[in-house]
Order: structure tokens, then C-alpha cells, then sequence
């Protein structure tokens, strides 16, 4: 059975003394009838699909739409001319989101974490912290395991999906797995993991799911960076004793409250906030006559 | 959600839900049917006809039905694949009642003459369900070996398929009975825990008052 509440899983870990991600990993087991190391696995694998998209960046692609692409591989330019003041951690982390959502809007291989949409946001934190770091691998495959356990949670108690329940459903449920995440990388406990991700989730609370066009492109891609800096700096006050005082499950039945409110024109539909400006429309004019031209 | 449906699926972009979604509509309308796919009428519905486009949804359609999965990396080609396949595909709109925004009808021919005419909606996330097979009612996952038997709505069907399916130790997760009318056509549509041997099919297609019996395995074929 997933998980209901992030408290649960905190209990349980305390109780068996057992680290967050291995009670994830033993339920995902049990559930699916497979042995720890097949488990492992495949999470292994996920994390090198995530690596080979990352490597795969083709920065000569455009979206079909032409609305992205090629910006990831300005801001790696802009870091090699150390012109960016986010420092090196942080600027590989912009570089690597940037580039997942383009690679993810020019039909590359992506992995959906939880979605496609917001596919950037814990590759470019984890890989990045591999690259810096230089931490083992068992310890990012483990960070997705908490991960995963995060997002069941969410998915639960809530929503992972923009249509379901705006962008904070989506880029934010991405930010608070991706908090929680590196927690564990920064050996945190449990309860700092929970807290991580329930900074993560408040501060994208209320976030709608209003993209041009209905494509997964603009504002999704800035947004995956957006969802990944979120994460490092909500991880980072958690390590540094920092909690937050609504409790982690109270925060994830707030989100779902604050989404159940939003109007459809707010949730992937198009027809809101950044879909429905001025240049939004224009953009889906110009997009219907090339349709049209092509059949 | 399991830890593999929040991490995952590795699949082609751009979305779970109009891309990774329509890829394993078509895939699985493809393992219904148990043929390859000769000519395809496609239905777009909500969503799917108003964003598809952009979202290469009618690419992961074509590639599901010539047998590709979600991370296959020809699927931005799957349109030129299926022409060198001699595989013909018509795209249309269409406004279906009480569907998901995500929602698409597919008629379908093989190359062996059998048809097919699904329903099908994508959840997100590449989840699907599968709403109606020719014409009539249906709740269909997809994540299960499914059978799905028309019948005509008389007493006996019920119990002569369940047990037909004890005698294969062959478990039932879940069973669903839907009909058009008292004494009319009724389907059921049986999600198990196990395969079920192809024989045991044959014999039911035999029986008095089963119209037509469907298969999905989830033993992936990649040619028949």
C-alpha cells in the first residue's frame, strides 16, 4: 500500500530505526512482490535514464511550436564566463533544469518525476550534487526512493498533476520530492525530510498551470528551475534546524484545498494567466494557421 | 501511486498524459486486436484535439499502434514509420459524452480483416483507462491480463467463464458486468492475476451465446 501521511512514514522509520528511504523501498516490495535488489534496480536505472537525458541535450533542437529551446545552453556559456553571481552549485542546477524541460518539449527521452512536465527539477538537483559532491551513486538511487515516497504522498493526500490541480500540484510536488531528496544526500533525518518538503510545497502553493498554448513549454521549463533552486534552499534550512510550522501532512491537505478552488482556466487548459495574454493568444493564432497549413 | 508510477516511466516527452498516455492507448488497442494494424480512423476528443498537435499526441498514437512503447525514441518519426509500414491513418475531431478531456476513439482494422472500435481516456501520468470496446461499456486499466467477453445478457455466462478460470487457476482481481438491455448484448470485462492459456479461450469462443472474446495479455508481443 503507498503512503497517506509523510508522519507515517516518519513513525516508521523512528520506530525500526531504519533510514526514510529503505521504508519506501521494503513497501514498494512487499506491494509489487519484487526483492530489494530488483528494486534497486530499476530505481538505478531511473537515475541513469535521468544522467543519459541530461548528456543527450541536443542544443541545436526547437520545440515544435518554436517556443523553446537552446537556452540551457545559454546559461552553460554564461557559467563558463562566470558571469552568473547564483554561485557554481546553484547556476549547474538552472544549466540542468533548463535543459531537461527543453530536451522533454523536443520529444527526447525523459524520465516523468512525478510528470513530464516538471521532469527537470530532481535530475538537475541530483546530478548536480553527484557532480560537485562527488557522492556514491547508492546515495542518489536512495534519494529517489525518498523521492517517490514523497510523491505518493502527494498523490495520496493530494494531486501530481498540473490539470488536476495547478502548476504548484506539479513543479510543486516535484520541488518538495526534490527537498526531501537532498536532505537525505545531506544526511537529515526523517523528520527534517518531511519538514524539506513541506517548506518546498508552501512556497509554491497557490502556483496555476497556465501554459501557452496548453503545451508543455512556456512557462513549464523556467518553471522546472524554479522548482529546483526552491528545493536546494527549502533542504538547506531544514539541515540548518529550520522547521516548518504547519505540519508537513497539513501543508499537502492545503495544497489539495487551494487546487480544489482553482477555476479549470487555471489548470493546463490554456485559457488563463500566461495563456490568455495578449501575446499568449497571439502565439496560439500564429500556431492554429501553421497547423492549419500542414493539414 | 507506487514509487515506480512517481519515478517513471522513462518515456518520451512531452507529456505523461497526451504523449506517453496515447503511446500505450495505442499499444494496447494494438494488443486487443492481435494483429498488426492495417488501417486506423482516429477520433481525437477535448484536450487531445485541442493541444494533441503540439504535443505530438497523434505521433503516439500511430507509434502505440505499430507496436512502440513509451520510450521509444522513433516515435517523433512514428508518422513516416507508419507510411513506410503501410499503415493508413486518418485523424479526425470529435465531441464524445462523459469523457475525460484526454479522450479518443479509435477504429481499427488488421490485416487479417479483425476490428476494433475502443474508447479510450489517459489519466496522466501514462495511465489509461479504457472506457468502451465496440460500443459497449467498459473499465479497463490495462495493467492486468483482461478479458472481455461479449455475451448475450441470459443466465450462465457468468458462471460458466468464472469457472473456466478456476479450473486454469487463473485468479479474478476484478469483474465488471455491463449490459444495453434486459436480454440484450452484456459484456464482462474480468481483470486477473494471471495469464489465461490461449486454449481456454478458443473453448469459450465456442460457446452458445458468447458473441466475441477478447484478450489482453500483458505478455507483450512485439510482432503476431
Amino acid at each position: 500500500m503507498s503512503f497517506k501521511s509523510l508522519k507515517e512514514i516518519e513513525t516508521l522509520s523512528v520506530s525500526q530505526q531504519k533510514p526514510f528511504w529503505k521504508i519506501i523501498l521494503e513497501d514498494e516490495c512487499d506491494e509489487r512482490m519484487m526483492s530489494e535488489q530488483e528494486a534497486f534496480a530499476l530505481m538505478q536505472s531511473m537515475y541513469h535514464h535521468m544522467k543519459q537525458a541530461d548528456e543527450g541535450y541536443d542544443k541545436s533542437l526547437c520545440s515544435a511550436s518554436g517556443l523553446v529551446g537552446k537556452d540551457g545552453e545559454k546559461i552553460a556559456q554564461a557559467i563558463a564566463k562566470d558571469k552568473l553571481i547564483s554561485g557554481m552549485f546553484m547556476s549547474k542546477v538552472m544549466e540542468k533544469a533548463v535543459k531537461m524541460g527543453e530536451s522533454n518539449a523536443c520529444m527526447k527521452k525523459i524520465v516523468a518525476a512525478p510528470t513530464a512536465g516538471a521532469c527537470g527539477v530532481l535530475p538537475a538537483v541530483l546530478l548536480t550534487y553527484q557532480e560537485q559532491y562527488e557522492c556514491r551513486e547508492d546515495m542518489l538511487v536512495e534519494a529517489l526512493f525518498v523521492a517517490a515516497g514523497i510523491g505518493e504522498v502527494l498523490a495520496a493526500r493530494a494531486y501530481i498533476s498540473g490539470a488536476a490541480g495547478g502548476c504548484q500540484a506539479e513543479i510543486g510536488s516535484a520541488s518538495a520530492m526534490a527537498a526531501g531528496a537532498i536532505v537525505h544526500l545531506r544526511g537529515g533525518s526523517a523528520l527534517q525530510i518531511t519538514h524539506a518538503a513541506a517548506m518546498a510545497l508552501k512556497n509554491l502553493l497557490g502556483l496555476v498551470c497556465d501554459p501557452v498554448a496548453g503545451l508543455v513549454e512556456v512557462p513549464c521549463v523556467k518553471r522546472n528551475v524554479v522548482g529546483a533552486v526552491n528545493a536546494v534552499t527549502c533542504a538547506d534550512m531544514a539541515v540548518a534546524g529550520i522547521t516548518s510550522r504547519i505540519p508537513p501532512d497539513e501543508v499537502i491537505d492545503a495544497m489539495r484545498e487551494v487546487g480544489d478552488a482553482m477555476v479549470a482556466k487555471l489548470r493546463e487548459t490554456g485559457e488563463g494567466g500566461l495563456g490568455n495574454t495578449p501575446t499568449g493568444q497571439e502565439i496560439v493564432k500564429q500556431l492554429r494557421a501553421v497547423t492549419r497549413e500542414q493539414g | 501511486m507506487n514509487a515506480f508510477e512517481i519515478i517513471g516511466p522513462v518515456m518520451i516527452g512531452p507529456s505523461s498524459s497526451h504523449t506517453a498516455g496515447a503511446v500505450k492507448i495505442g499499444f494496447i488497442a494494438r494488443q486487443l486486436i492481435r494483429e498488426e494494424i492495417r488501417s486506423a480512423r482516429i477520433y481525437l476528443h477535448g484536450s487531445f484535439l485541442a493541444t494533441g498537435k503540439g504535443h505530438g499526441t497523434d505521433k503516439a498514437l500511430i507509434a502505440g499502434l505499430l507496436g512502440m512503447k513509451a520510450d521509444d525514441e522513433r516515435i517523433p518519426d512514428s508518422l513516416n514509420i507508419a507510411k513506410q509500414k503501410g499503415l493508413e491513418y486518418h485523424f479526425h475531431g470529435i465531441e464524445l459524452r462523459d469523457v475525460h478531456p484526454n479522450s479518443v476513439m479509435l477504429r481499427l482494422q488488421g490485416v487479417h480483416g479483425m476490428e476494433l472500435e475502443i474508447v479510450a481516456s489517459s489519466l496522466g501520468g501514462g495511465a489509461i483507462k479504457i472506457c468502451s470496446i465496440d460500443g459497449l461499456e467498459a473499465n479497463i486499466c490495462a495493467m492486468y491480463p483482461t478479458l472481455i467477453v461479449h455475451n448475450i445478457d441470459q443466465p450462465g455466462h457468468v458462471s460458466e467463464v468464472t469457472s473456466m478460470l478456476g479450473h486454469k487457476s487463473v485468479n479474478i482481481a476484478e469483474m465488471q458486468l455491463f449490459r444495453d438491455r434486459r436480454g440484450g448484448n452484456a459484456v464482462m470485462v474480468i481483470e486477473c492475476d494471471q495469464e489465461i492459456p490461449l486454449e481456454a479461450l478458443d473453448w469459450l469462443r465456442k460457446l452458445e451465446g458468447i458473441v466475441k472474446v477478447t484478450y489482453l495479455s500483458m505478455e507483450e508481443k512485439n510482432e503476431f
